[in-house]
């Protein structure tokens, strides 16, 4: 018989109790036993980095996570992102304006990438953002655009802050 | 592709794993980060019957110093080192992580993990080998110290016993003048060469030509002779003995040897 065993997952702020097996990867719960099949498989190895979700925060590979290792974690997936009405968030918008994605099928990974890296760095080069980003795989539209996406967003957001700021201190 | 059915155990502490690793025996396997432990099992390369998480164990989770040491808890995470201010003494093992696969990997993989899995081109194996670390491991028998030049014994086999885990890291000496460079074929990918230099020590260690980091003893001599840069390189690839590999001859993996240990030099003096 196989075993199973009882873990308690906070995913997108919502708490799940799940009977899985031990060998049933992060990616493998939030796909089949969740339904949240925005985060993709690909290599099932590390490299190709679709399935990136935050755990606490930090870019990580869900498919080289087991879902037992991510009790007490904090998880985010690309379902995340977009307001409940299903309006895209800025980084979002800024891939779709900046075409970067063809098929779409690494997407939600680089996404999840962008999201936990400017997070830790809102600051980031676009030198750092090109490093960054050959963490992921993409096989369609070449990396040029999505660069060019995720150093946009995090340009308008440096803007939108400095803006708050200074509208803090004409107040 | 998935991993075979195994039992999955949480340890609360470094006693509890103990325990487990005592009980449970050669069928079981510590999981920390899982970084490469996991892609293995997903390839079926690896097969544990039992998995010991040791995740959340707390108290191996610090970067420390003491004295003019530097001690690393096993639970580390290769992120947590490279964003960690080590000043000028150690800031080639913060500069080194940038080489370990890409962010995603590093949020999660742990410096304990990659020292007992013990590949020969892992930069904490090599950094281990070229700072003269001693490595913490906890047992039944009680804890022990591990010196790094002999803790590497073959191909992903280490000096540690069955019962026993790593606990902490410890770089005993400061190594202002050191560098690590490496080269693969794809940003983030194992190294095809790595070349560590400490050039006060003198150390040259190689990552990649052998199935442990390899010292090299006769490029050492010449940097405690000649000083740094290329005489350095010629003896280091002079001292190695590739063999002919698909996409990597002989030829090539010496003439890389040869260039990155020059450039580790020319990194490490620049410091």
């Amino acid at each position: 018989m196989t075993e199973v065993q009882l873990i308690e997952l906070t995913v997108n702020g919502e708490r799940h109790d799940l009977a899985v097996e031990p060998r049933r990867t992060l990616v493998d719960v939030l796909r089949h036993d969740l339904g949240l099949t925005g985060t993709h498989v690909g290599c099932e190895h590390g490299i190709c980095g679709a399935c990136t979700v935050l755990v606490d925060g930090a870019p990580a590979r869900a498919c080289l996570m087991f879902a037992a290792q991510a009790e007490d974690a904090d998880i985010r997936t690309v379902e995340s992102l977009a307001a409940p009405d299903g309006t895209l968030n800025d980084l979002q918008r800024s891939f779709s304006a900046h075409h970067g994605l063809q098929c779409g099928f690494c997407t939600p990974g680089f996404l999840m990438l962008a999201e936990g890296y400017l997070a830790e760095r809102p600051e980031a080069s676009k030198e750092e953002i090109r490093e960054v980003v050959a963490s992921n795989v993409c096989r369609c539209t070449g990396y040029q655009t999505i660069v060019e996406a995720i150093d946009d967003c995090a340009g308008r957001r440096r803007a939108a802050f400095q803006a708050q700021l200074d509208s803090g201190r004409s107040a | 592709m998935k991993p075979a059915a195994f039992t999955y155990h949480r340890a609360r502490s470094v006693a509890a794993a103990v325990g487990l690793l005592n009980d449970l025996g050669d069928d079981a396997k510590i999981i920390a980060g899982g970084q490469s432990l996991v892609a293995m099992m997903n390839f079926r390369l690896a097969r544990p019957e039992h998995l010991i998480d040791i995740g959340r164990v707390p108290g191996l989770d610090h970067i420390r110093r003491d004295g003019a040491a530097l001690r690393i808890g096993a639970l580390v995470t290769h992120h947590a080192v490279e964003t960690a201010d080590l000043g000028t003494d150690f800031a080639v093992v913060s500069d080194a992580m940038r080489w370990i696969g890409h962010l995603p990997i590093r949020t999660r993989g742990t410096v304990g993990g990659s020292l007992a899995h013990a590949d020969a081109t892992a930069e904490w194996c090599l950094l281990a080998v070229l700072l003269d670390a001693e490595i913490v491991a906890e047992g039944s028998g009680g804890r022990r110290t591990i010196p790094a030049g002999e803790f590497f014994q073959g191909v992903f086999t280490t000096a540690l016993e069955p019962d026993e885990l790593i606990v902490e890291v410890v770089f005993p000496r400061p190594a202002p003048r050191a560098a690590l460079t490496e080269y693969a074929e794809r940003r983030g990918d194992f190294a095809t060469v790595a070349a560590a230099v400490d050039l006060d020590a003198p150390r040259v260690v190689l990552g990649g030509v052998a199935t442990v980091p390899l010292r090299v003893p006769s490029a050492e001599a010449v940097l405690m002779t000649d000083g740094p840069r290329i005489p350095a390189g010629e003896a280091a690839a002079a001292a190695i003995d590739p063999r002919d590999e698909p996409g990597v001859s002989a030829h090539y993996r010496r003439a890389l040897t040869r260039t990155l240990v020059e450039r580790a030099c020319e990194e490490a003096a620049a410091r």
